[in-house]
């Protein structure tokens, strides 16, 4: 746990104003990884800048928390074929709103990390995948991305070292499921956004059947650091076994809810009650989402001691995900709350595997008879029985991160659901 | 208008061309070709789909596919406003439905419909990202109006019929004073 972030100092977006320009970044030793890197190719070799972004552990931030150098190095030896780093920039879990954070204030540190992690894979092409609904962040965004080819940092010949690699930023229309790494690689290629069956995994068959890697927004602005400042630098922010800064999205019943950058393992409480000012109207706190809407509720008494980072997280019985932390007060109502939660994943189901499809659609089906007090006690039994048929049964994890929060919500709050539940209408003898 | 009458302009079709050299296949440039058709045309009815498909060199049935997966292409025409309602999670626990039930009351439709005069179409939506600045709505798949309340609903309301879109908010990091200091200079 951290205890000493009072006098911690934003990395991924530090207080230097006009940071989205290129050459406010430049003057705040932006793109000197990457310099570094070029400039000093035996020590820096692609197998090295890879090993170091290993070492360092960078935990991926869309939600997964795999090691992102670890991921880089499951890339097959160059041969003919193109190699694509597709980042994802969708954001669509809700209670997350950080990567356009990065897009607005400081886009360079991403465009540098997702650069070092393409020289490190010898990838030719940069996708840039941002969900539709941002488009204004697109814009800004693509104006940094048309700086950095005036600059000579993307195209061909970068910085005169006879590396090509081109960046393409485009955007989707509305689809959560597009988030899911080959969900987006579908939609990337111009269909819907049908996740695929894995294996083969993307570093063996990608884009257009390529070696491809995805990588989260965040988890590649981190990388730039690593360089610069070396893994074991890096390893000494935050919790062990999670390290670096994070992106927390604090969301739900505060005082002063938004992004805030701090160590990842941050005590919870600190974060609820001194970063975000506490819950509004000095009510009771009832319950935490930790990282999205996948991650598993926690009670207010499952909190205590709890730390933002994946071991305690895990521990106390939810995940870290997204970050993207939903705080809720005492008066919420975990029943319309959890048919809310259905309906939104009976919405973007994708449609493809039965579980999924039909499953999302009766969970949200049975919980809104529970909701209009329609419902009765074996209701809930057959939600949690619904949720382990559903579990692990499909191509993707959305049939998976709808279940969860059906299965804990009903089991961690399950005399509010009792309650809304009619009486048995069948007479006992 | 016909389906023979729809066509893209010159300046449409090099801006098609710049898309597509960003991807090996012309498939892949469905989703942004759909974009610049429902700009132009503001929706993509199965006759602008068609459009799109025989410009890319793609089957229908392929772009009608991609049309219908994808929430923010509107398959049928809407009023001149769309206000996208976000009543999703944070935006639920914060009041969302209160927005949407407020404009709802004030448009006298409900979510799903277009006023009479064309003007303004509610939908419920899903998470939009924004959710430290619940409730919030989106303008016709553009700008974002933030921490909503019911005043500043109708303020909205009254701005759009005057052709007046809300400007593009920039919600700076609380931690990033010299930042928000610069901002408000």
């Amino acid at each position: 746990m951290v205890e000493d972030w009072k006098s911690y100092e934003p990395l991924i977006i530090p207080d230097i104003p006009n940071l989205h320009r290129i050459e406010v970044y430049e003057e705040h030793d932006g793109y000197r990884a990457f310099r570094r890197i070029l400039d000093n190719p035996e020590e820096w070799s692609r197998t090295n800048v890879t090993n170091e972004v290993k070492a360092a552990n960078i935990r991926g931030r869309g939600g997964a928390g795999f090691n992102a150098g670890l991921k880089w190095s499951f890339m097959p030896q160059p041969d003919e074929r193109p190699r694509y780093l597709a980042c994802n920039g969708d954001e669509s879990e809700p209670g997350t709103f950080k990567d356009r954070n990065i897009f607005e204030f400081n886009p360079h540190l991403f465009i540098e990390g997702a650069l070092i992690a393409a020289y490190a894979m010898s990838v030719d092409v940069i996708y840039v995948y941002i969900r539709g609904e941002y488009i204004d962040w697109v814009r800004i965004f693509e104006k940094a991305v048309e700086e950095a080819y005036e600059k000579g940092y993307l195209g061909e010949d970068i910085l005169g070292t006879g590396i090509d690699i081109e960046m393409y930023t485009t955007y989707g229309a509305g689809a959560y499921i597009c988030g899911e790494e080959t969900g987006m690689l579908e939609s990337l290629e111009g269909k819907r956004g049908y996740p695929r069956i894995k294996p083969p995994f993307p570093a063996q068959k990608g884009l257009w059947g390529n070696p491809t890697t995805i990588n989260n927004i965040e988890t590649l602005a981190n990388v730039p650091l690593v360089i610069n400042n070396g893994a074991d630098w890096y390893q000494s922010i935050g919790a062990e076994d999670h390290n670096g800064p994070v992106l927390y999205g604090i969301s739900g019943h505060v005082n002063k809810p938004g992004v805030y950058e701090y160590p990842a393992g941050m005590p919870v409480e600190d974060l609820i009650y001194d970063v975000a000012g506490g819950i509004r109207g000095n009510k009771e706190l009832k319950a935490l989402i930790p990282g999205g809407t996948s991650t598993p509720v926690l009670r207010a008494d499952q909190l205590e001691g709890v730390s933002m980072d994946s071991n305690s997280l895990r521990d106390a019985g939810s995940m870290m995900g997204t970050a993207g932390m939903v705080v809720l007060d005492e008066d919420t109502d975990m029943v319309d709350l959890l048919w809310r939660i259905t309906h939104f994943f009976h919405h973007e189901s994708c449609g493809q595997c039965t579980p999924c499809r039909e499953g999302t659609g009766w969970l949200e089906k049975v919980l809104l008879k529970i909701k209009n007090g329609e419902g009765e006690i074996k209701d809930l039994d057959l939600l949690l029985d619904m949720t382990t048929q559903m579990e692990g049964r499909t191509i993707c994890a959305l049939a998976d991160a709808a279940a969860w929060p059906v299965r804990h919500t009903i089991n961690r709050f399950r005399d509010e659901f009792e309650e809304r539940c009619k009486k048995s209408v069948h007479a006992v003898a | 208008m016909t389906e023979q009458e729809l066509a893209f302009t010159q300046d449409e079709l090099d801006e098609i061309e710049r898309i597509k050299a960003k991807f090996p296949t012309n498939k892949a440039a469905t989703l942004r070709v759909l974009w610049v058709a429902q700009e132009k045309y503001g929706h993509v009815k199965p006759e602008v789909q068609n459009l799109v498909a025989d410009t890319l060199d793609l089957p229908r049935s392929h772009v009608h596919g991609v049309a219908s997966f994808y929430t923010q292409y509107y398959k049928e025409e809407t009023g001149t406003y769309v206000l996208d309602v976000c009543t999703c999670l944070s935006c639920q626990v914060c009041g969302g439905y209160d927005i949407l039930h407020h404009l709802e009351d004030e448009l006298g439709i409900k979510a799903g419909e277009t006023t009479e005069d064309g003007m303004f179409t509610i939908q419920e939506v899903e998470c939009l990202g924004a959710c430290g600045y619940a409730p919030m709505l989106q303008v016709t798949n553009g700008v974002y109006a933030n921490n909503l309340t019911k005043e500043k609903v109708d303020k909205l309301i009254e701005n759009l019929r005057k052709g007046k879109k809300p400007e593009f908010e920039s919600m700076v990091m609380r931690q990033n004073e010299k930042r928000k200091k610069e901002l408000s200079q």
